[in-house]
This record gives structure tokens, sequence and C-alpha cells, in this order.
């Protein structure tokens, strides 16, 4: 929102494929795609824009790590060090020794830590976090149409009828550069 | 088409002979009949090695053919490329079988002790060497009842096999559907059959070994082994062939599946070792932990080396994505993945048959050797005899575009 050196237009499908064709012309002639809304998530649509895939995986496992090692210190402290107890007849007072029977605790932990660290995570990386005021431009891309937001530098018109030659059924100008023509600003104001 | 490389077929037959010179090796070295006393171990030590290889073979063409019965009863889309490696690497299934009613056989006509429960006089209460607990197993381990069951496992599973793949081999000529839906059918019954007999099976063949002992997941855990070496092959048979050229329509994303099914179900085989482990190292009953005894003595570093290969190795390397993108990477653990699972079947079945005193030589790797040659000789000339993909498979369009 802040960077407004750039106009911005969007632009609507009324299906997926069509979106989805419509994305590598769009970037081979140079437009930066801003993002996308759409009612569902779209296979492809992640490596059809460029994303970088996701690091998501790389932090599930050191979440889990961080819950096998509270995991290990939990028992060791609670079963070993403060409180050395005997149960099932292995008063072996050593972690080493009892581990097996720490296992289904290790495990438990684990998997624990990764997946609630992870539900924050991921609301924390896409925005999306409880009570967040939604940021949806058009309700529509919430039933059945779908939406890109295309930057562009002047060339209004090249950029939509290359837009309509994609099967776009709506564009609309939604944030016009400011240096271009203040006074344009000012009316919509 | 596939051709047989004339190269791979010769050294097939070449490994061939040196299984044969190896099961003669085992005989003439391990066949003494020095002792009088109870050491069966090294009359026994061929017949547990041949029924080691038998097993572990069998197992990865039963693997096989499940996953394959499972592709049909399920409807699966992305996998309609690979049945054709399903049903070859199922085409073992009869020689293997025929074998395992040889060993079954064998032993039950006291050409070796494999079993201890067929010893002699062991279910006889007048005599010196009656075992009270075994005798209790009467009802179901009995010479009779053994055989006819082995012969029923066989006989079923041969028969869905050999029905699968002729109804496939319509699918290549006809033009309805009436293949594929009898396939669905017969996959149905095959899989009823298999939740039973895979279990009873391993009971049978592997954990009567152990007469006194006994475990209620034993036959999952059996299952979990076959499973993970099935897949495995299948995915170095996959990735063979795509490196030589064959298989054009399977993309990097369904090797990416067969190495998830490889990475899953090594974590369900530890899962299920563990259950089996904790809870009776946990409990620590006698008639339990004697199992356990062994394999943790004088089997310790064997056993220890199997869980790092089945369970440590692909839950660290396997994980990531890359590597289960990356063909060389996922034949390499492949290939750790085989050997560990074999490792599995041998210290399943040595210390109840051969004993403490163990080693592996050239009557075990020799005779694997063999079993490998003649695996490759008959899943490679039964994947040359048709289509490497069942040409009107309704799902093949699906599984061209299968993307993850």
């Amino acid at each position: 929102m802040a960077n407004k050196s750039k106009s911005v237009i969007s632009v609507l499908f009324n299906d997926d494929d069509v979106m989805l064709k419509s994305i590598k012309p769009i970037r081979e002639k140079g437009y930066n795609i801003r993002e996308a809304y759409t009612p569902f998530p779209v296979h492809g649509l992640d490596h059809e824009l460029g994303l970088a895939r996701t690091r998501m995986a790389i932090t599930a496992f050191i979440f889990g790590a961080i819950g096998l090692a509270v995991a290990i210190a939990l028992t060791y402290y609670t079963m070993i060090s403060d409180w050395p107890q005997n149960i099932g007849g292995k008063p072996s007072f050593s972690w080493g020794e009892n581990m097996p029977a720490f296992v289904p605790i290790m495990f438990e932990m684990t998997v624990f830590f990764a997946a609630h660290l992870m539900v924050w995570t991921y609301f924390v990386r896409n925005g999306m976090y409880p009570g967040r005021k939604a940021m949806n431009p058009d309700p529509r891309t919430t039933d059945d149409m779908f939406m890109l937001e295309i930057e562009f530098d002047g060339g209004e018109d090249e950029l939509r009828q290359l837009l309509k030659d994609q099967g776009a059924v709506e564009i609309n100008l939604v944030e016009k550069a400011e240096e271009e023509s203040p006074e344009l600003e000012e009316a919509h104001a | 088409m596939f051709q047989f490389p004339a190269k791979l077929k010769t050294l097939s037959y070449v490994l061939i002979a040196i299984g044969v010179v190896a099961m003669v090796y085992g005989f003439l070295s391990g066949g003494g009949h020095e002792a009088a006393d109870h050491g069966h171990g090294h009359d026994n030590r061929p017949w547990a090695s041949l029924l080691i290889n038998n097993f572990f073979f069998l197992g990865i063409s039963l693997g096989a053919l499940f996953f394959l019965a499972v592709q049909y009863a399920a409807n699966v889309g992305w996998s309609a490329g690979i049945l054709r490696l399903l049903e070859g690497i199922s085409g073992f299934l009869p020689f293997a079988g025929i074998i395992m009613v040889v060993i079954v056989l064998s032993a039950m006509f006291h050409m070796n002790h494999l079993y201890h429960w067929t010893a002699e006089g062991i279910m006889d209460p007048e005599s010196d060497y009656f075992d009270s607990i075994i005798y209790g197993k009467k009802a179901y381990l009995n010479e009779p009842f053994f055989i006819i069951r082995t012969l029923v496992y066989i006989l079923g599973w041969v028969w869905a096999a050999v029905t699968l793949r002729k109804l496939s081999l319509r699918g290549d000529q006809s033009t309805d559907l009436a293949w594929y839906k009898k396939s669905i059918t017969v996959s149905a019954i095959f899989l009823v059959f298999f939740a039973v007999t895979s279990s009873t099976a391993a009971w049978d063949w592997i954990m009567s070994i152990d007469t006194h002992w006994f475990s209620t997941l034993f036959g999952w855990y059996v299952f979990a082994g076959i499973f993970v070496s099935a897949l495995t092959t299948t995915a170095l048979i996959a990735i063979y062939l795509k490196n030589n050229g064959y298989l054009e329509w399977l993309n990097k994303s369904h090797i990416h599946d067969l190495g998830k099914f490889m990475f899953a179900f090594s974590i369900f085989w530890t899962y299920l070792w563990f259950s089996q482990f904790m809870l009776i190292w946990y409990s620590n009953i006698p008639e339990e932990v004697t199992y356990y005894m062994p394999r943790f003595s004088e089997y310790k570093g064997l056993f220890m080396t199997m869980l790092v290969m089945n369970f440590l190795f692909p839950l660290l390397i396997l994980m990531s994505r890359d590597s289960k993108r990356n063909f060389g990477f996922l034949a390499t653990i492949g290939v750790v993945l085989i050997m560990g699972h074999w490792l599995n079947v041998y210290i399943m079945v040595t210390p109840g048959t051969v004993g403490l005193d163990y080693s592996i030589g050239f009557t075990e790797i020799g005779v694997f050797l063999g079993f490998l040659g003649g695996f490759i000789l008959v899943v490679f000339n039964r994947l040359a005899k048709a289509p490497l993909r069942i040409t009107n498979h309704p799902m093949n369009k699906e599984s061209e575009y299968f993307h993850i």
C-alpha cells in the first residue's frame, strides 16, 4: 500500500485455468503480479507466480527438535535427577538405561511442539492471525472469481489489451502512481 | 516395449550359479552330523539361509502384489504408469511359493530343525523331551495343518497374482473397462484374504521358529517389513528403467511419491518394532523377554545396525523433499533399506534356528545373490513380455499429469 510509485490494475477471471494460463504471458511482458486472490487453493499457482519454495518445512523440523530436547530434559529432571523413581522394577537411576520408557514422551512432545508452533508460525507468516481485519479487495474472490493485482508503469491501454486477450472478464484501475497525475487522486478523494 | 539387456540376463544367470554353489557349499560345510547333542545350529544353517532369502524375496513380490491390489481397489490415478512394474515383481511369487513349500515339507519331514515344535518327542507326554507349553499349541502347530495352511496361502496369493496379470493383459487389447472392473473385484477379494493370511503366514513361517514366544502384532511387524522392501524394489526398478530411457510417462512426482511411501512405511515399521519391543522390555516377563535376550547379547551389533539402517537412515535422509526427487539419492537409500530389511529377516530367523554361534558368510550372501539373480530374471522377463504401461488403463491420462 505504501508503495505508490507504480499503478496497480486488478483483473478478474471466472475460471482458475484461464487465470493460471494468463500469468505466464503477463510475467513475460515484465509486469509484476503483486497478489492473487482465489476462492480455493489453485494447484500450480505458486509455481506460475515464481514464488520461492516455502521454508515452513525447516521450521517444522526445528520445532520438532526443540520438542525432543524439552522431552529429554523433562524426563531427566523429573524421573532421574530431582526425584529418582523406581517404576516397574527398573531402578537403574540412569536416563540412558530407562530411555525406552521415555520414547513415547519424546515422540509426543516432538509432535506437540511441531504441530502447535507450526500453527502460529503459519498465522504469522501469511498474516492471517486471529482478530486480523479481512483485507480482501473484492468479496467476489471468496465466491467464484479469481483476481490478480498487477503493477505497471504507464502503458495502461497496452496492459488492458493483453489482459482482454487472456480472457479477463473485468479490469479495474485500483491504484494510480502518485507522481503522474496528483489532480486525479484529489478528484477521487 | 522393454528389451531385457543381454548383459543383465547374463549377470542374472551368473548370480543364480553363485547361489547354487553357495547352497551346495552350505550343505557340505554345515551338514557335519557330528554332534549327538541338541546343537542343530550347523545342520540348520543352509536351510535357515534358504528360508531367510526365500522369505525375503517372497515378501517383496507379495508386498508388490498387495500394493497392486490397493491401486485397483482404491481407484488410484497417479500410479497407472507403474502397475506393470508391480505385476512384474509379483511374478516372482509362484517361484518363491514353490521353494517355500519345499522348505516347509523338508521341515515337516525332519530333514532339518528349523521349527523347534517339530522335534521328535516334544508333543509326546511319555518322552524325555516333552514340552507341555508346546503341547498346548498342538491344535494349531501340527504338521498336517501347517502344510495345508502353507498351501492355502501360496495358492491364494498366486491366484490373485495370475488373475490380475491376465486381466491387465486383456486391458492392452480391449476398449471397454470390463477388465478393470473385474480387477477391482479380484483385488478386493485378495485384500481380505491377505489381511488374514499375511499375519498367519508370519506366525507360521517365522514366529513359530521361537515356539515358546508369541507377539500379537508380529504379523503386522513382518508385513511392514515386506511392504517397505516391496516399495523400495519398485522405486529401484522404476529408476533403473527411467535411466535407461523407458517409462517416459513417469515424472519426478511419481518417484517422489514412491519415496514418500518408503519414508512413511519405514517409520511405520519402526513404530511396530518399538511397540513390540517396549511392552516386552517394560513388563519383563521371562516367557516374553527370551526372544530379546540373544538379540541384545550375541546379536546386538547386527540388531542395532539394522535399526539404524531401517529407521535413523531413512528418517534423517528421506525427510527432505529434495532427496526424494533426486534419483541417485533415492536409489542409494533404497539399496541401504533393502540390506536393512534383509538383515531384519536374518535376525528374525537366525537366533532360533542357527543359534548363538552364527556368522554371515558365503552361505548367506551367496544364496542371497542366487535369489537376486532369479528375481531379476523372472521380473525383467515379465516386464519384456508386455508394454510397460497398460495400454487402455482409464487413469493413464490422469497419471501423466500427476504433479506435486
